[in-house]
Parts: C-alpha cells; sequence; structure tokens
C-alpha cells in the first residue's frame, strides 16, 4: 500500500468528521462576531469590529485574567494530587492496575450536577461539615465555607481529576519499568530518578493531562454558578451569559474567539515546547 | 511480599487519601438516598422510599437508557476514528501547528459548539434525535481520543513495526498483533475519557437533542429537574449508578483473571 | 483489515436506523419547566382529546429560547416563557398568531389578564400563572416583618450572609431598579448605574446568587431572606410555615408564564386544543393546586380549596394587587446594557 493511501485512510475518516461537525458550525458562529445584535435577540448581518471593541473593555478583560488564574491553580493542584496516584496505578501489580484507574473513573459516571450538589450538601452554611464542627465544640457559628473561590476550586478539582490521572496513567505504564529501575539502581535516589528520567520521559502526558483540566476549568460554567454562588463570574459564564441570558451571539461569539484564541495561543506554545525538547533530547 | 520501599508507602498513603476525596462525597449522596425526609439537612430515619418513588419513573429510566445509547455508540465511533487519527498523524512530520489542530475541538466552549451545531443541522434540515446527540459527541470524543493515543504513540519503537513486516507479517496482522497492544492503554483510557465526557455531557446534548423524551439524556433531565432543588430520586440514582458500574467492574475483572494471570 | 470495516459498517448501520426513526406527526411537543404542571395533565389530556403530547423540559427562559431561535422552532408546538420572551419571540417571527375561534375558554380568564401589555389581546400567547416578585423570609428567624427591598440590598447585621437573591438578568436588577423608586424596564444609563452601585454594594451581604434552590435554603436556615417568585416561595411555606411572602413597598414586578405555539409547528389545530384544554376551570384549578402558584383563570380561582389560600396567602392576591405592579416588557436594545450591568455587578470582588 503506497504510503499516501495509508495516510488518506488514517487521517481521513477523522478529518472529514472534524470538518463537517467541528469547522464548518465553528466558522459559522465565528462570524456571527462580526455582526450585531438583533434589537429582540435575533442576528443583524452588519459586518463591524464592535463586538471586538467591546470585548477588550477592562471589565471583560478582568474577567478572562481571572478565568486564567482558578484554571490555573486547578490544573496545578489537580496534577500534584494526580500524579503520585497515576504513578502508583502504573507500578501496581498488572491486575491491579485497571481496577484501580476504574475506581478513579467510576464517581464520574454519575452525573456531574449531583457530584456538584454532594459538595454543596458536605460546604453549605448548614452542612455535615459544619454541623461536624459544631458538635466538636469546634465553631459557634457556622463557617463560610461555601460559595467562595476556594469551593470552586475544590468543584472543579474534583470534576476533572480523573482527565489528569488517566493520560498519566497511559504514559507511565508503557515506561519500560528497567529505565526507571536502573536510575535507582546506579545510585540516584528513588526520588531523584523520579524527578531526572520518569517525569521528563511523561512530559506529554502531563501536558495532556494539564490541558484536560485546564480547558474545561476554564469554559465552565455550572460550578460557579453552584459552588461559587454565582458571585464569581467566569469567562465560561460570561459568554454562556450572553447565548442565552443577553442573546446577544454576535458578542458571544467574540468572547468565544478570543477564549479560544488564548487556549490555541497557550496550546502552540506548550506544542512547540515539546517538539523542540524531543529534537533536542 | 517484598519489602515495601517508604516512598511506596507515601504513595499508598496519598492515594488513599485521593480515593477518600472522590469517594467522600458520593457517600455523602449514597447515605441521603435512604434518608426518609430527602432533604440532606436532617436524618429523619432509614427509608427505602426514594428508591420506591424510582422504580415507577418512567422519564427517569428512559433517560438514562437514552444516555447509554449516546454514549457507547459516541464512544465506538470516536475511539476508531480518533485511533487511526492518532496513527495518521504519527506519520505525518511533527509540527507544533497539527498538534494544536487536534486540540481545538477541546478548546471550543461547548455553549459555541451547541449553538453551531443546532443551527448546522437546523440549516441541513436535519431531524433532531438521539441520533443528533450523538453525531455531536462524537466530535470532541474523536478529538480526546487521539490526543491520549497520541501520548501513547510517542516513545514508541517503530523498529518492531517494521521488523515485523521485513518477517513477512502483514501490514494488518502486524497493526492486530504488534500495534495494537502495545497502543491499547491509551485506546482505553481515551475510550473511558470519551465515555465519562460523553455520559456526563449536558450543553450539547441540550442543544441538538430533539424535543420530548425520546430524546432527552439523563444529564438533561436532571439540569431541568434541579430548578427545584435536587430531589431525593437523584441521590438514588446516583447510588444505583455507581453500583451497577462497580458490580461491573467485580464481574470484568472476574473474568479477565485468568487471562491476565496465566 | 475486514473486521475493522466491519465494525465501521456496523456502527453506521446503527446510526442510520436511529437516523430513520423520526418521530410520528399526529403529537404535540410541549416545552415546560419541570414540575410546573400537574404530573398527569398530559395524561389527561390524551384521554380527553385523543391528541397525543410529550412533554419536553428547560430549567431556564433563556435555554428554550436559545433552543428555539437558532433551531428556528422546529420540533416543538407550544413552549412556555415568561411574558418579556414572548415580545421577543413574536418580533423574531417564531410565534404564531392565536386563533381565538379555537380557543373559547379564554373566556374563562380574568379581563385583566386579557389586555397585559407585553401582548395585548393575547394575539400570541395565554397567560398560564402569573405574580409578582418580592421577599421570601424566615419570620421566625428573622424577627418582626421586612417590608422594604432596602431590607434586603441594605441588610441588618443579623441577616448579612443569609440572603439570596435571583441570578437571571432581569431579576437581579429588580430589587435595585424598586429601591430607587425606576421602572423594572427602565432604560436609562443613569438609573442602570444607580441601581448597579447598590447592588455591587448589596453584594457584600449575599449569601449567593439563586434561581432553583433558594426555598431549600430558607427551609435549611442556611438563607434567612431571599428574593422570590410568589409561588415559588410557597414551596417555602408548604415545608415552613414560619416562611412569609411579601411584595415590598416600594412595588415590584409582574411576569406571566405564558403558552406560545410556534410558527413552526405542525399542529397547531391540537396545539390549540391545548391551551384551551389547560383553560378549562378544573384543570386550572387543578394547576393552581398542584404548582402553588396563582393562576389568570377566574372560574378556576374560584373554584380553590379555601384552605389553600389560608396555607398560601399570596394565592390569594386579586387581580387588581396583581396589577399594581409594573409589567416586565422586552428592552429590546437595551439588553446588552443590562447585560454588561450584571456582569459588572457578578464580577465585583
Amino acid at each position: 500500500m503506497p504510503e499516501s493511501l495509508r495516510r488518506a485512510l488514517l487521517l481521513g475518516p477523522g478529518l472529514t468528521w472534524l470538518a463537517l461537525f467541528l469547522v464548518v458550525p465553528t466558522a459559522t458562529v465565528l462570524l456571527y462576531s462580526f455582526f450585531e445584535r438583533g434589537t429582540y435577540g435575533g442576528i443583524d448581518t452588519i459586518l463591524n469590529i464592535e463586538n471586538y471593541v467591546r470585548a477588550v473593555d477592562p471589565l471583560y478583560f478582568g474577567i478572562l485574567l481571572k478565568s486564567l488564574r482558578i484554571a490555573a491553580v486547578v490544573t496545578a493542584v489537580a496534577l500534584v494530587i494526580g500524579y503520585p496516584v497515576a504513578y502508583l496505578i502504573a507500578t501496581a501489580p498488572k491486575r491491579l492496575q485497571i481496577p484501580l484507574l476504574l475506581l478513579v473513573m467510576l464517581p464520574f459516571w454519575s452525573n456531574y450536577l449531583i457530584r456538584t450538589y454532594a459538595w454543596i450538601v458536605l460546604l453549605n452554611r448548614e452542612g455535615l461539615i459544619n454541623n461536624a464542627l459544631r458538635w466538636l465544640g469546634l465553631v459557634d457559628e457556622p463557617l463560610s465555607l461555601l460559595y467562595n473561590d476556594t469551593a470552586l476550586v475544590i468543584g472543579l478539582v474534583y470534576g476533572y481529576l480523573p482527565f489528569m490521572v488517566l493520560p498519566l496513567y497511559a504514559s507511565i505504564a508503557r515506561l519500560n519499568p528497567e529505565i526507571r529501575e536502573a536510575a535507582t539502581d546506579l545510585g540516584a535516589s528513588s526520588l531523584r530518578g523520579f524527578w531526572t528520567v520518569t517525569v521528563p520521559l511523561t512530559r506529554q502526558a502531563i501536558a495532556a493531562g494539564c490541558i484536560f483540566v485546564f480547558v474545561p476549568s476554564i469554559g465552565n460554567f455550572i460550578t460557579p454558578d453552584l459552588l461559587g454562588g454565582g458571585r464569581t463570574k467566569m469567562i465560561g459564564n460570561l459568554i454562556y451569559d450572553q447565548f442565552l441570558k443577553a442573546r446577544d451571539w454576535p458578542f458571544g461569539s467574540t468572547l468565544a474567539l478570543i477564549l479560544i484564541g488564548v487556549m490555541m495561543a497557550l496550546l502552540f506554545l506548550q506544542a512547540w515546547f515539546v517538539n523542540r525538547q524531543m529534537r533536542h533530547g | 511480599m517484598a519489602k515495601v520501599r517508604p516512598e511506596r508507602q507515601a504513595l499508598r498513603a496519598h492515594a488513599a487519601l485521593v480515593y477518600l476525596f472522590l469517594y467522600g462525597p458520593i457517600a455523602v449522596l449514597v447515605v441521603l438516598s435512604f434518608n426518609e425526609s430527602g432533604l440532606p439537612t436532617a436524618w429523619t430515619g432509614f427509608s427505602t422510599r426514594w428508591y420506591a418513588a424510582l422504580a415507577g419513573a418512567a422519564d427517569i429510566h428512559r433517560a438514562v437508557l437514552n444516555t447509554l445509547i449516546v454514549a457507547v455508540s459516541a464512544t465506538a465511533v470516536a475511539t476508531i476514528l480518533g485511533t487511526l487519527l492518532a496513527l495518521g498523524l504519527e506519520r505525518l512530520k511533527p509540527r507544533a501547528w497539527i498538534d494544536g489542530l487536534m486540540f481545538v475541538p477541546m478548546i471550543v466552549p461547548d455553549i459555541v459548539l451547541a449553538i453551531a451545531l443546532l443551527s448546522f443541522y437546523t440549516l441541513l434540515e436535519m431531524t433532531l434525535g438521539l441520533h443528533s446527540i450523538i453525531f455531536s459527541h462524537i466530535v470532541f470524543n474523536i478529538a480526546f481520543v487521539a490526543v491520549v493515543v497520541r501520548a501513547r504513540l510517542r516513545n514508541f519503537d517503530k523498529s518492531i513495526v517494521e521488523a515485523s513486516i521485513d518477517l513477512g507479517a502483514s501490514e494488518v496482522g502486524t497493526f492486530w498483533r504488534i500495534t495494537l497492544p502495545v497502543i491499547a492503554p491509551g485506546v482505553i483510557a481515551g475510550a473511558l475519557i470519551a465515555f465519562t465526557l460523553s455520559i456526563d455531557e449536558f450543553v450539547i446534548a441540550f442543544f441538538t437533542a430533539g424535543a420530548g423524551p425520546s430524546s432527552t439524556t439523563f444529564p438533561m433531565l436532571i439540569y431541568s429537574m434541579i430548578r427545584f432543588g435536587v430531589t431525593p430520586e437523584i441521590n438514588a440514582i446516583a447510588t444505583i449508578v455507581l453500583f451497577v458500574s462497580f458490580t461491573l467492574i467485580l464481574i470484568s475483572q472476574r473474568i479477565n483473571r485468568p487471562v491476565a494471570n496465566p | 483489515m475486514p473486521v475493522l470495516t466491519r465494525w465501521i459498517a456496523a456502527t453506521l448501520l446503527c446510526l442510520a436506523t436511529t437516523l430513520g426513526g423520526a418521530q410520528a406527526a399526529d403529537k404535540i411537543v410541549i416545552s415546560n419547566w419541570d414540575a410546573y404542571m400537574p404530573g398527569d395533565l398530559l395524561e389527561n389530556f390524551t384521554k380527553e382529546t385523543g391528541i397525543e403530547a410529550e412533554l419536553s423540559l428547560h430549567a431556564t427562559n433563556e435555554e428554550i429560547m436559545g433552543k428555539v431561535t437558532a433551531g428556528g422552532g422546529a420540533g416543538y408546538d407550544v413552549i412556555f416563557v415568561t411574558s418579556p420572551f414572548v415580545e421577543a419571540l413574536v418580533k423574531l417571527g417564531l410565534a404564531a398568531e392565536l386563533d381565538h375561534a379555537k380557543i373559547p375558554n379564554l373566556a374563562n380568564l380574568y379581563s385583566e389578564a386579557r389586555s397585559l401589555a407585553y401582548d395585548p389581546g393575547l394575539a400570541h400567547s395565554v397567560p398560564y400563572a402569573w405574580g409578582t416578585t418580592g421577599l421570601c423570609y424566615r419570620s421566625d428567624l428573622v424577627g418582626g416583618s421586612l417590608d422594604s427591598w432596602w431590607d434586603l440590598l441594605r441588610p441588618s447585621d443579623a441577616l448579612k450572609g443569609k440572603i439570596t437573591m435571583l441570578a437571571t438578568d432581569r431579576w437581579l436588577l429588580l430589587p435595585g431598579f424598586k429601591a430607587l423608586g425606576y421602572s423594572a424596564n427602565t432604560t436609562d444609563e443613569a438609573e442602570v448605574a444607580a441601581a448597579r452601585d447598590v447592588l455591587i454594594e448589596a453584594k457584600k451581604g449575599l449569601l449567593a446568587y439563586d434561581d432553583t434552590t433558594f426555598y431549600s435554603k430558607l427551609v435549611s436556615g442556611e438563607a434567612w431572606l431571599v428574593e422570590a417568585w410568589d409561588g415559588w416561595c410557597n414551596y417555602g411555606v408548604y415545608e415552613n410555615p414560619d416562611i412569609v411572602f411579601t411584595v415590598p413597598k416600594e412595588g415590584a414586578d409582574l411576569w406571566a408564564d405564558t403558552m406560545v405555539i410556534m410558527a413552526a409547528s405542525e399542529n397547531k389545530d391540537a396545539a390549540h386544543a391545548f391551551i384551551d384544554y389547560v383553560l378549562r376551570p378544573d384543570v386550572g384549578a387543578w394547576v393552581a393546586s398542584n404548582i402553588l402558584y396563582k393562576v389568570p383563570n377566574a372560574q378556576a380561582m374560584e373554584g380553590l380549596d379555601p384552605g389553600l389560600y389560608e396555607a398560601f396567602p399570596n394565592l390569594a392576591m386579586k387581580p387588581e394587587d396583581i396589577l399594581a405592579q409594573e409589567a416586565l416588557r422586552d428592552v429590546g436594545d437595551a439588553m446588552k446594557l443590562y447585560s454588561r450591568t450584571v456582569t459588572e455587578i457578578t464580577a465585583s470582588e
């Protein structure tokens, strides 16, 4: 089979699907960003860049920065607590690996809203944690654990942790155990072996995991509503609001385009970084 | 059993805490599902009335079934297309823009994709239903599968494939016997991510579903139910889903054991 | 790769079969909020008229608006939306003109409910339930009675952190507008800015913005005072009789949740029959006693169990009490201003 045909067979179906159901529809919506909201929420096809002028307003820019910050914190926390778990699973006896991995995924086959709701039950002013603290006599007045940024971060980490663990597991499991062991046997402490051998070899998966967590975190609008009590606005809420509440699709498209642009920039940076390291390493 | 290194013990303790973090809130739901009052604020006695209520809730049954149909179909198609895509991309020279492009479906906010797809389907005058949700879910699932499989393909020693072909194995045979087993953990992880995303996806499903219960998925049902606060039936459902998944895992382990440990 | 090909073929076949399963045409699809209609209503409707009806659910006005705007209303016959959205649906050409000859039970409506400003003469919509927005609070915890939007916006120290406000744009702004004596539909930039400043200040005393679970927060004691729709406050009253609803002295809004037939509907006769059925006195009374919202149906309200009026005093509000409030209107281009203002409020630290 000639190489070009083989490539076409492999790439064809997936790329066609993406072109049809992703590129075409998204391009249409992005065209909206150059139009205007009709008085009653439709679209007036008047070409202009007013939406872009509106979007650079410090109000919206501030929300973007705050969202980036929250998503970065969530990603960092998920990486720090997720990597050791992935490592443990990947180095566990073979027959335990899949069950352990499935146990990480299991809670996530119920429903995101229900899981988020569980945190409300735990954290609210009359919730289980506050009641327990009061019962133990540790506090007199209930603590405000819910409806703040901390609750928001906890909820997002809880929501997306498996997306960090899975790619890391896949990558660590593939590492040759001898490589890991060799570093230790050569006198490197196992922690140093981990830092100098395992971590660099799983760079690609770290990047994938971080993206899997960062992206849905920054675009999330349900958790800020439920655990943030609607008191925090993230860029996902802002975009959602434009499409649904304000029925301003053109402006919503503009904000979405900007968010996509920011994320693309981060991704290109990451891909370039990984590729460069591959070439040199 | 060999002596456990202290690092290993620390690792286990950490993992235990993480599993506690994952299951603590779930455990709360399980307990609540047996609370007579149904409200999370006070324990008024053990009761299975919420399970009884579930038994008669045809709309919930239907929604759960719809969700499974969507998740299984979308995962199956996306896993195949995504894996092929990853294998194909691996044959191209590494370029930052290709890697970047693969992430596009993941970074388009779901509400944008949802509105875009609904407008697109309307333009095509397509009848909406479960199939339109499946088509839509495949879009982002392909990307997730491809990225995970690609992560696995990196560092994959291609000389094995060449050796196999040199030794006279067919390309297809080589794929099944060499390539697939090597990338299998990546494919499984990708499929799991896809399934997990699909089973829980609300925004795109809401917009691309047809009207009425025949294409209402479980997340859509829950989302409209929370307008009146989460009802205790939902706790009961979460408990059942958990129980069923857990049982399936146990069964699959029983079946797999002789194969994994000959 | 024969196995793979077979697999793909099987999947495609499977998808194709689902595609073919189009819906039967002689069935109407109704989209309503969950639990906003007695559970047996559609079943009874089918029994009496022989028309099949399916219920679809939306959680907010915004959702169903987004869906019918993007999809041109295809697939739906009757949708339930709140009054200002009727205006938008009409302007967007998505709402069908009603044929009053097919809805004889329109005569059961209060005359006041037939001349509401958002759709005078009910050309495109029929009100299903109506009411106002006010303060809903735990009289046992608050100690004393509340009667002003300022109780919500500038709360006593005891109330701080125990208050929720509605999250959707119109109702988030409403307390600010009304407290300052402005119209609920003001489009004056200076007035909107003044209300914004009050609302940003008020956010400091707020537990959360909540459209969905505020009544359960009251019941649990997590919140003591919430901004609520009258009918929904009744869900709290049902659980705890110490919960009280009051319309603030500065006045509030008048909203109506309405039934609209989609212009794209292919079953307009059946859709009219559905609306007519809902307007029947016995059905209206069943609706009101089931969802605890006032229905604008004179005959139905008269037929209501007097015990209900006692248990849920706001059900007893007369049409003139409701009409004394200001009807919410679509504000057209000012939605941009509203949306920006709400963003400024919710994004403030």
